[in-house]
């Protein structure tokens, strides 16, 4: 009876036809929605928002200087390096797969471009180059032994892990560490260039504009095609808030040196690959062979060039860390990527939010996953904590967030939503 | 037994023809010297007992197994299939038993899993749209094409499957036990879309263990024995032919409970 056609719309929505299904309107009806998801186990990157939130106002009220922009600016410098590590872990996990050897392959890479920029003379860009290059060899070596022999990544990246760190070690010889020239553009790059103010103002603008571009032209076509759209009140309001919360950040840190070259780098690859992995057949690919593989190979999809692309991507991505990691302390020494490293780069996409049982993960799960690493790490540092107790609590709050991952799942999995 | 050129469909087109095909593993051979007409417009029940090698001639059609020998005629043209995209890029579409849908998708992903439309842009909003007329066309019931498959039962997932084996148009779909799953509305359902899928011209050669969900839409019923073929019947011949045919054997179950009642009917008119 109440249900008046709307006057408009000659037919119902193609997507709105189904009377039994729940469809959210307005502002309560997103924030129900949301509620029902979370409480479904679709928890999204609340777990991550909520524990930064924690981490922050814990290490705030021990030491003030922690939330200084000074400091922030130095855990976004720290956070490119290992987060650009991790954003190659998050595809090797989206489709079910492991490297736990990127720590020792961006030290093999630093070890790289020392030894060809600074011993062999090398031009700097071509000894990146090189760097990377090896790390595209490594991941087509995992994924040849993956694809061809069956070797499950577990082991043929452990075998890895060890193997790499003795290339490291040779490449490095006697001395045992080399310096990289202060001054050069590289290390430049890695300890003090920074965007300026205006420019980082400017970019901060891009996701809000790009956001009401692309839902305002998508609605339009939604409406042509007869399917529901998202209210533009909505999408307004999202804009603006993303807007607002980014030009404080930006304007916050600016008052110190202002937002790190390099951490741009590392946000501009997650953008990228965020897009890569949502929006493309790639990407759509790389989600179904984590979720069902044999499902992808029947649908006609090559599942073995999916991994050969999910590891490459991994190691490629890991030499270019070992790379801005050199850069970051102005040297390729035997050091480099080992300790916590691998694990950080691993807990960072985790505690993100992607899954270690594959098929769900997305680009931004490094970027927050990292940051949240990153502030324990600094957070400690400032605590003046020593380094045993650093190891600990980092893997305490691993744990965590893999217990938070497993009881979503087995959540998710009762509310139909795996 | 009935006659094998006793088709109801001879006039139309033959889809696929199979002659002599036979499939080994091994010192096994799956499938021994196999032939199998389909033609347009027309359901084709494949039923055997366990081993009969049902799911590995799907298999050999849908381009999963090689076949060892034997020769395949698609619309008349000599064809091999040598993987699953050779075979939908024929237009042979397969809708397997253990439904191979990625449940982390959602059903638009699923639908168009492997064939995006606009590979480096995704064209959601053509897609949904595209989805959405496939499964009208079906009168499928899916609350929603943004849910994840996890989220749908097994009606609707098996409805998912064969909506998206109808995407790249095929002429001919294959379907490996479509029921063998589901409840007895869901079961309805599905025979439904079968006979909607066949009303749409395809032809369809369907699996099943289920004699009745067999003889409520075949048009043919092709029986395969221990790999090789076995008869061909009419949805009318009787439970007793059918059972002998897939069991090979005269005297079983239900074959003497047919005989005690003839018996008994017989008596009964004795002493009457």
């Amino acid at each position: 009876m109440s249900n008046i056609p709307n006057p408009g719309a000659g037919k119902p929505l193609l997507d709105r036809s189904d009377v039994r299904v729940k469809h959210a309107s307005g502002i309560s009806g997103t924030l129900s929605a949301f509620y029902d998801r979370v409480r479904s186990g679709d928890l999204g990157s609340l777990p991550v928002v909520v524990g930064l939130v924690i981490i922050w106002t814990v290490f705030s009220t021990l030491n003030p200087i922690f939330l200084s922009p000074t400091n922030l600016v130095n855990l976004l410098f720290d956070c490119s390096t290992v987060g650009i590590i991790s954003l190659g872990i998050v595809c090797v996990l989206i489709v079910g797969e492991i490297d736990l050897s990127v720590g020792s392959t961006s030290g093999f890479a630093s070890a790289l471009l020392g030894v060809l920029w600074v011993n062999n003379g090398w031009p700097v860009g071509l000894a990146i180059l090189a760097a990377i290059a090896c790390g595209i060899l490594i991941g087509s070596i995992y994924a040849a032994l993956f694809n061809k022999l069956g070797m499950p990544s577990f082991v043929s990246t452990l075998s890895g892990l060890l193997a790499l760190l003795g290339l490291q070690l040779f490449t490095l010889g006697k001395t045992g560490s080399i310096n990289l020239p202060y001054g050069s553009a590289l290390v430049s790059f890695g300890q003090t260039l920074v965007m300026p103010d205006w420019l980082s103002h400017t970019v901060a603008l891009l996701p809000g504009a790009i956001m009401l571009l692309v839902g305002f032209r998508s609605a339009a076509r939604r409406r042509e095609a007869n399917l529901s759209t998202q209210s533009s009140g909505n999408l307004l309001v999202w804009a603006g808030a993303i807007t607002v919360a980014l030009e404080l950040i930006v304007y916050y840190l600016n008052i110190d040196r202002g937002i790190p070259w390099m951490f741009a780098l590392f946000v501009g690859l997650v953008v990228f690959m965020n897009y890569a992995l949502t929006r493309t057949q790639w990407g759509r690919s790389m989600t179904a062979v984590g979720g069902n593989r044999e499902a992808a190979r029947r649908s006609g999809i090559n599942v073995r060039k999916v991994y050969l692309s999910a590891f490459v991507l991994c190691s490629s991505f890991a030499a270019l860390g070992g790379v801005l990691a050199a850069a970051r302390l102005a040297s390729s020494s035997q050091q480099a990527g080992t300790g916590d490293v691998n694990l950080n780069a691993i807990a960072a996409a985790v505690i993100g939010g992607t899954s270690l049982f594959g098929g769900r993960g997305s680009a931004y799960a490094a970027l927050l996953g990292i940051i949240v690493i990153q502030s324990i790490s600094n957070g400690l540092t400032l605590l003046d904590l020593s380094s045993s107790l650093r190891y600990m609590i980092t893997g305490g709050v691993l744990a965590v967030a893999v217990i938070i991952d497993s009881l979503a799942r087995r959540s998710r999995v009762s509310h139909g939503r795996a | 037994m009935t006659d094998a050129s006793r088709e109801p469909n001879a006039t139309q087109q033959v889809v696929l023809r199979l002659r002599g095909i036979s499939k080994n593993f091994g010192a096994v051979s799956a499938l021994t010297d196999i032939d199998l007409d389909v033609h347009a417009g027309e359901v084709v029940a494949l039923v055997g007992d366990n081993g009969a090698g049902k799911s590995t001639l799907v298999k050999v059609l849908a381009g999963v197994h090689a076949p060892s020998s034997g020769t395949m005629e698609f619309n008349g043209k000599p064809v091999s299939i040598a993987d699953p995209s050779a075979a939908l890029n024929l237009g042979i579409a397969t809708v397997f038993q253990d439904l191979a849908l990625c449940e982390n998708l959602d059903v638009v992903a699923n639908i168009f899993l492997g064939r995006e439309l606009s590979p480096l842009r995704l064209d959601e909003v053509a897609m949904e749209t595209k989805a959405w007329t496939l499964l009208n066309e079906l009168s499928a019931r899916i609350p929603s094409v943004r849910e994840v498959v996890a989220s749908l039962s097994g009606g609707q997932r098996q409805t998912v499957a064969i909506a998206r084996s109808l995407l790249l148009e095929p002429k001919l779909i294959l379907l490996d036990e479509p029921t063998a799953a589901l409840g007895v509305a869901q079961t309805a359902e599905v025979l439904d879309l079968i006979e909607r899928v066949r009303d749409r011209g395809l032809g369809v050669l369907m699996i099943s263990h289920n004699m009745e969900d067999v003889r409520a839409v075949a048009d043919r019923i092709v029986v395969l024995r221990l790999g090789r073929n076995n008869g061909v019947f009419t949805p009318d011949a009787s439970n007793h032919e059918l059972v002998g045919a897939i069991t090979g054997a005269a005297n079983n179950s239900v074959s003497r409970r047919a005989g005690r009642r003839a018996q008994q009917e017989i008596s009964q008119g004795e002493r009457q």
